[in-house]
């Protein structure tokens, strides 16, 4: 069964008709690695702010049912769901230096979500902190603890959010964009420090990357997204030997391939962008008529 | 002389800001480590390395928007290593540089049209706006963006603009720093086949300065890898990929994630 299931949902720009997402439907099961790709802009980012709720208050959702293990997240009081949320699923996001507080050390940062949302003692909290920064392999993590943001590398702030997202043992991670910043060989360490997080606590993974290597290399599923629209959703060994969709095709045709001296590359060609762009429209008037 | 640039033994410190005692000088730090290649006109030479490396202070003494602290910079035959900038004037419309976003330090109220014409016209070049006009074709956009503003443009559009404002002045160098690295794919591939030809049709000699080594591998005839201010590897890109020398080339072609899910990096349980 589903631990994420998403169904029909709509976003808008607040108080406009012009969709961000549309008719979204995607399935994680428990313990699946799910890859979000797609260019900029394309939703990805908006669908795990969704799931997590914490959309922009530009952004409505319009119609929908996003379930975390069976629970309509949408149909329940405020509180109800951000207690919910807050006990199953948890980010690591993008951007490991806006993410920390700069002036405050780290150790709060990981504890006041446990301490706070989750209702745990300090003690507790603080026993968990150093247990699961143990745990994403940081030298000296009492050490880690007391600093701040800045005294550490960009490569060690992230594994900082991935041992904040594990520290309450959640069901479901969203990891927006987590190793985007950061060079290819710390990528690499952080990738497989994630797959292993994931593996050992057999947690759910929605991955969103822009990136179709990396979801060669850490996912087991992937949804494709074009402007709001999921144009493919296929299991990742059938997809890198053909994807369905044209667009999903002339996405990966883009993507360098460095393993292969004669490779090509060629951008997504305009007819691509039309048709799949004829389909957007198609779904926005079937949209409008119900 | 076939050579278009010929760099020996450069080196380049700066005053460390983050050490400097509250009285006296900051120490210095070594930022190039003493650095010699050539590039032949009309190469394609790649520089890669990870963040910190170099690269950009590398680009930025070669077109001398930095002043080397050691060796020497020779620009077709000119060493230009400590030219003042009276005598850099005339050789400035001959080498380039493109940044990662070109617009991001351009008045956003100034048309594309103009943005390409402006270094013509500092240049006193004849009819700036009718080559700033051809410049925009020669990247795949039609004349009419010369109208257009910035802030309409896509990320992919606006690197097309860079490289025709750079291409306008009809240089022999262009050095590029990590100008694909925020677009997506397709405008990546794009950008880069624009690149091919106009290093073909114009006889460009063109140094590519970028993160990421699968990119270098679409573009470039040669690869310089540094890393820590010094070059590590210097080698042809079909050779660098066959048999990579240097143990960090090898550590950096290891990371790149290839979408090849049969190509596993870690197993499942
Ligand atoms: N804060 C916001 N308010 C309104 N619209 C937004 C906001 N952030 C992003 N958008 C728009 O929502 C769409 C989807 O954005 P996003 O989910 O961030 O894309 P991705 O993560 O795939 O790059 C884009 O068209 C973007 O312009
Ligand atoms: N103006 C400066 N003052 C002091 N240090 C600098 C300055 N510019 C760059 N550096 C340092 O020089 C090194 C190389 O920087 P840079 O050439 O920008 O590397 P790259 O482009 O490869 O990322 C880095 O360690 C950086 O912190
Ligand atoms: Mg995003
Ligand atoms: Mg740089």
């Amino acid at each position: 069964m589903s631990f994420l299931r998403i169904r029909d949902l709509s976003l808008v720009l607040r108080g406009t008709p012009h969709r961000l997402l549309r008719n979204v439907s995607l399935d994680v099961a428990a313990t699946e690695v799910m890859g979000l790709v797609g260019e900029s802009g394309a939703g990805k980012s908006m669908i795990g702010k969704a799931v997590l709720g914490i959309l922009p208050r530009s952004v409505q959702v319009v119609s929908g049912r996003i379930e975390l293990d069976g629970v309509d997240l949408l149909g329940l009081p405020p509180k109800a769901r951000r207690g919910l949320i807050g006990a199953k699923a948890a980010l690591i996001p993008q951007d490991p230096l806006t993410a920390l507080n700069p002036s405050r050390r780290i150790q709060p940062q990981i504890t006041d979500r446990l301490v706070q949302i989750l209702g745990w003692d300090r003690a507790r909290a603080n026993t968990r902190a150093l247990e699961i920064v143990n745990e994403v392999h940081i030298a000296q993590p009492e050490r880690v603890l007391k600093s701040y943001p800045h005294e550490l590398s960009g490569g060690m702030r992230q594994r900082i959010l991935i041992a904040s997202a594990f520290a309450a043992e959640p069901r479901l991670i969203v990891a927006d964009e987590p190793t985007t910043a950061l060079d290819v060989t710390v990528q690499k360490q952080i990738l497989k420090l994630i797959f292993e997080m994931q593996a050992n606590h057999g947690t759910a993974l929605l991955f969103v990357t822009h990136d179709l290597g990396v979801v060669a290399k850490i996912c087991q599923r992937l949804t494709v997204l074009y402007g709001g629209l999921v144009v493919e959703e296929a299991g990742v060994r059938e997809f890198f030997k053909g994807p369905k969709h044209a667009y999903s095709r002339a996405l990966l045709a883009a993507t360098p391939r460095h393993t292969d001296p004669d490779a090509d590359l060629a951008p997504v060609p305009e007819a691509v962008i039309a048709a799949v762009q004829a389909e957007v429209t198609e779904a926005d008037e079937r949209w409008s008529h119900v | 002389m076939s050579d278009l640039y010929h760099v020996e033994d450069l080196h380049l410190s700066l005053p460390d800001m983050t050490k400097k005692p509250m009285f006296g000088a900051a120490p210095r730090i070594e930022i190039l480590k003493g650095m010699s290649f050539s590039i032949p006109r009309g190469q394609v030479l790649g520089i890669v390395g990870g963040s910190g490396s170099g690269k950009s202070t590398l680009g930025r003494a070669m077109v001398r928007l930095l002043e080397p602290t050691g060796g020497r910079v020779i620009f077709d035959g000119h060493d230009i290593t400590h030219l003042p900038e009276s005598g850099l004037r005339p050789l400035r419309r001959r080498f380039q540089m493109i940044f990662q976003d070109p617009m991001s330090s351009l008045n956003p109220r100034q048309t594309v049209g103009r943005i390409i014409a402006a270094p013509l016209t500092l240049h006193g070049v004849a009819e700036p706006k009718a080559r700033a006009l051809e410049a925009l074709e020669r990247v795949g956009l039609p004349r009419s963006f010369a109208r257009r503003f910035p802030h309409q443009l896509s990320g992919g559009q606006r690197q097309r603009i860079g490289i025709a404002r750079a291409i306008a002045l009809n240089p022999d160098f262009i050095l590029a720093d990590e100008i694909v690295s925020g677009l997506d794919v397709s405008s990546q591939a794009q950008v880069l086949s624009i690149l091919r030809t106009l290093v073909r049709d114009m006889g460009l000699t063109l140094a590519f300065i970028s993160h990421d080594l699968s990119v270098i591998r679409r573009l470039c005839d040669r690869v310089l890898v540094l890393h820590h201010g010094e070059i590590v590897e210097d080698a042809l890109c079909d050779a660098l990929f066959a048999a990579p020398k240097a143990a960090y080339t090898r550590e950096l072609l290891d990371a790149i994630p290839d979408p090849d899910p049969e190509n596993a990096w870690f197993t499942r349980a």
